[in-house]
């Protein structure tokens, strides 16, 4: 690879996109947090937030090196840049930005992902087996299907998906969403029902939790989407416009089917139409028009509002309809680059629609399939061996009494102040008595002496 | 003395207290409360999820009168709580035996 000279403009773009995509992820806590019950809320940002801590920590051992660096076979990297291994160095540039802007910006996509596939589990999964599920997960599904994805060794090689099968995932449709919802209905199957399911109200606890998660969302998603383009110019700008129209017709498409099923557009519905839209653009955002984007989202809308309840005729408690909106939204809008990709666009493909015939739309649904199936396989095996080992479900008891409650010794919100005490160490118990005290104490003592 | 017990939509509330004092009665003990009448709550919709919330928040509110102005009373809280819609509450008299002002020791009639 010829290397290039650092561009300013992009590495600052790239950079703070990696900061817009970090925030997702606290974004996802708020938007997963609200839609749980008053005692699970701390336990679902936790699992948000400890993806944060593990994945960080692996991408950086082995994590961006077995995904970025090298290749072996089109399926995985290699160690040779395990540890970062000079990458700090000032001639380690990727493009026209330092690797390292890169490898932030990646690490930033390395989190949310598992995070996303957590919704699937709320109010029941044991804390210490979703960890273990995170690292193992993130290693063995999520670095071989960014590599296949997403990596170019610059001479025409690379990822299998990206360079055999051509399929196009701009910003993460197959290897985020796809990925994170397939391993999500696994997780939700082999975890099984929450109790009371169907049965029990379950209703979100908080909807401004909600909406504020899902406003962090889509503010992140620009870096998400846009930053994908790694300069900032034309491909940056298209995408950007691409991701804003779309979510906004999704949340339109999602809003009328509820209207037309239920008579009312509901928050939570403008809210995950939201995120559906942004789910379903990014694979899409470099490949369509404005107008591809606009028909593209209002489709994706009203399919993902269907699509949610798939649970109920299926008979899989997927909490927070991860499969619904990642899985179902990711395929739409990866599927949708075969029928409304434009060769105008930056990824330069002509879909159905267009006069390219369907060969892109075979590409992209073979790359999802495979993905799909991949990711679902491990996921189902993975959480199968954590539950038969250290256990991956909470027991029935303790999901009654409260994840949080179980799992952190913590509850969010103190609704009966005056019925709680400090209870610590012995010692701790009894407030010494102030040091004023002390000497009226002593005097007193001394008179009853005397006395 | 009567007890007049009125259990309304808690955005009346201020209505009521309202009329209550323009015609003369100078206290009132206000408690938050749910239920559901007739119409058994209303249904909410999470994601096509539909939930019947059978208990409603409400408040109650009740205010002790003079037997004469009992009938008054119950007039001012139906008109000031009244929406047309379903809901609305419900409100009942009951006799108070005797009633005494803590501060005071008064009874009765002196007592309110």
């Amino acid at each position: 690879m010829t290397l290039m000279e650092i561009n300013a403009g992009d590495t600052a773009w790239v950079l703070v996109s990696a900061a817009l995509v970090f925030l997702m992820t606290p974004g996802l806590a708020f938007f997963y947090g609200g839609m749980v019950r008053v005692k699970s809320v701390l336990n679902m940002m936790m699992m948000s937030a400890i993806t944060i801590a593990v994945v960080t920590v692996l991408w950086v051992v082995v994590g961006y090196s077995l995904t970025f660096g090298g290749d072996n076979g089109g399926v995985i990297g290699n160690f040779s840049v395990a540890g970062l291994k000079g990458l700090i160095a000032p001639e380690a540039v990727s493009g026209t930005i330092p690797t390292l802007a890169f490898v932030a910006f990646q690490l930033m996509f390395a989190i949310i992902t598992p995070a996303l596939i957590s919704g699937a589990i709320a109010d029941r999964a044991s804390f210490r087996g979703w960890i273990v599920f995170v690292a193992l997960w993130t290693s063995l599904v999520y670095f071989p299907v960014a590599h296949a994805v997403w990596y170019l060794d610059g001479e025409g090689g690379g990822g299998f998906i990206a360079t055999g099968i051509k399929a196009i995932d701009f910003a993460g449709g197959t290897a985020v969403h796809v990925n994170a919802g397939a391993a999500a209905l696994a997780l939700a199957i082999v975890l099984g029902r929450r109790v009371g399911w169907r049965k029990d109200p379950m209703r979100p606890h908080s909807l401004p939790l909600v909406v504020l998660g899902a406003g962090l969302l889509w503010f992140g998603w620009f870096g998400f989407n846009a930053g994908s383009a790694l300069s900032a110019g034309t491909t940056a700008a298209v995408t950007f416009v691409n991701t804003q129209v779309a979510t906004a017709a999704a949340v339109i498409g999602w809003l009328i089917v509820e209207r037309i099923r239920h008579g009312k557009a509901t928050t939570l519905g403008m809210a995950s139409g939201a995120v559906a839209g942004l789910v379903a653009i990014t694979p899409a955002c470099g490949a369509v028009t404005p107008v591809g984007a606009l028909i593209l989202g209002v489709v994706a809308g009203g399919i993902c509002a269907f699509a949610v309840s798939l649970k109920y005729k299926l008979g899989f408690d997927d909490s927070l309809d991860v499969v619904g909106v990642h899985l179902v939204g990711g395929l739409v809008g990866s599927l949708a680059i075969g029928f409304l990709g434009s060769a105008a666009a930056p990824s330069a493909v002509d879909g159905l629609f267009y006069g390219g015939g369907a060969g892109q739309l075979g590409r992209q649904a073979l790359a999802n399939l495979i993905v799909g199936v991949y990711s679902f396989v491990v996921a189902f095996v993975l959480a199968k061996l954590i539950d038969l080992t250290i256990g991956f479900r909470i027991k029935e008891d303790d999901e009654r009494e409260g994840v949080d409650q179980v799992e952190h010794a913590e509850t969010a919100y103190d609704f009966l102040a005056a019925g709680s005490g400090l209870r610590g160490p012995a010692t701790a118990v009894r407030t010494p008595a102030p040091v004023d005290d002390a000497p009226a104490k002593d005097a007193a003592d001394k008179e009853g002496a005397n006395a | 003395m009567k007890l007049i017990t009125a259990v309304v939509k808690p955005h009346k509330l201020e209505d009521v207290r309202t009329a209550l004092e323009t015609f003369g009665v100078t206290g009132m003990t206000v408690t938050e409360a749910s239920g559901y009448g007739r119409q058994k709550g209303h249904t909410e919709v999470y994601r096509g999820a539909e939930y019947e919330v059978d208990l409603v928040p409400k408040v109650r509110l009740e205010v002790v009168v003079e037997d004469g102005d009992s009938t008054d009373v119950l007039d001012v809280i139906v008109k000031a709580a009244q929406t047309g819609k379903i809901g609305d509450g419900k409100v009942w008299v009951t006799p108070v035996e005797t009633i005494v002002r803590v501060r005071t020791g008064e009874v009765d009639g002196d007592a309110l």
